[in-house]
């Protein structure tokens, strides 16, 4: 008897496969907020452009900062930041596997020390331009 | 009968069908019962032509992973009232042909648990005689790849990896696991002969780390960060032959 290919059925996998469970929504939602980062670093560079143009091309530049569309979308792109932030910042401890002979040094420790790291880092940051 | 609950039960026969098709079995409702004993009950006492697998009925021989409501699951380790009294549906394992209803075929998987060597390479020059005794290994060294050595070949992972289910060529969480468990093992050297397969396109740089693999894992193995870990470790090796090109390579 001749061996018979067996048929298999393959199981169609739509577009919207990410919406069908909370993780993988929140995985999207991870991986779109990357496009904020890349957006305002691009932002940070026209800035820094602006800088070097003079100062009449950088009051204009600071006045048109102020209208309410690009307060709002400041307040957009921080939101999107700080998920990205967040999320990044919990998933280092997967990457940064530290031991400390036998036992793992534990993943809240690298991740805490990520935040402690940033809160630092803010701190200063307000004190330099509150102080200002 | 006195309480019941409902399963819903991708059924595919390809003798057949055309089209899978699901089926509604009523089971009794025990505290005790996993849904594998429920899927048993069906099998024994309502339908004998379903068809599934399982073995161990306790969480270690990796036969009887399913997509219980959406999510892959050790069936034998998912009790009946964590879902009661809700109707239950059962489905193969995402991402794999279907053989027969709760039957996949997991040809791919095993081809690709061959390709990444999981077992111990050592350098031929460095082999000692059988009589010179074992390579020992010290406690810390151990702790470094055990995690990933606890891995049971449930593709419970792969289920649960969209990358996988979109492009099959994607080696996948636990291959690559396993070949970063033997990579992290002192006694090994055979890294630089799974890196070509590792660091290729189809191997870690294809992972975008949804990290669901380790989240369904019934062993915490981890994979999604055995994946980025050998990200890390093979950008180190890029950098090292771009930065150091007289340098000895590794």
């Amino acid at each position: 008897m001749g061996k018979k290919e067996m048929s298999t059925y393959h199981r169609p996998f739509p577009n919207t496969w990410w919406l069908k469970r909370k993780p993988y929504v929140l995985f999207m939602i991870r991986e779109l907020t990357s496009v904020f980062v890349a957006g305002y670093c691009i932002f940070l560079l026209v800035f820094v452009y602006k800088l070097t143009q003079g100062a009449d091309v950088y009051g204009n530049f600071i006045d048109a900062l102020k209208s309410p569309s690009s307060v709002a979308l400041h307040l957009i792109a921080l939101a999107f930041v700080l998920y990205h932030t967040i999320t990044w910042f919990n998933l280092t401890p997967k990457i940064l596997v530290l031991y400390k002979g036998e036992e793992r040094i534990p993943q809240g420790l690298v991740a805490g020390t990520f935040y402690a790291g940033w809160i630092v880092v803010s701190v200063i940051v307000a004190l330099f331009v509150l102080g200002m | 009968m006195a309480e019941t609950m409902k399963l819903e039960i991708f059924r595919y026969h390809p003798e057949k069908d055309n089209e899978p098709t699901f089926q509604t079995y009523e089971v009794p409702f025990l505290e005790d019962w996993v849904i594998l004993d429920a899927i048993n009950y069906i099998k024994d006492e309502i339908d004998g032509t379903l068809s599934y697998r399982w073995s161990c009925q306790m969480g270690v021989c990796g036969s009887c992973g399913m997509m219980i409501n959406g999510v892959p699951k050790l069936s034998c380790a998912v009790f009946l009232k964590d879902y009661y009294p809700d109707k239950i549906r059962v489905e193969p394992l995402t991402g794999f042909p279907v053989e027969r209803d709760l039957i996949f075929q997991m040809d791919d998987f095993m081809t690709k648990l061959t390709e990444i060597q999981p077992y111990i390479i050592r350098n031929k020059d460095e082999e000692k005689p059988l009589d010179k005794g074992e390579y020992l290994q010290t406690p810390a060294e151990l702790a470094r790849f055990k995690p990933y050595s606890m891995c049971i070949n449930c593709m419970l992972c792969y289920a649960a990896c969209p990358v996988y289910a979109l492009d099959s060529t994607f080696i996948g969480p636990a291959a690559i696991a396993l070949g970063q468990r033997y990579n992290m093992d002192s006694r090994d050297h055979g890294r630089d002969a799974r890196q070509e397969l590792i660091a290729s396109h189809e191997g870690i740089w294809e992972c975008t780390f949804v990290g669901e693999c380790s989240a369904v894992c019934p062993k915490d193995v981890d994979p999604a960060a055995a994946i980025q870990r050998a990200k890390v470790s093979s950008t180190i090796d890029w950098f090292k032959d771009v930065l150091i090109p007289w340098g000895k390579k590794k």
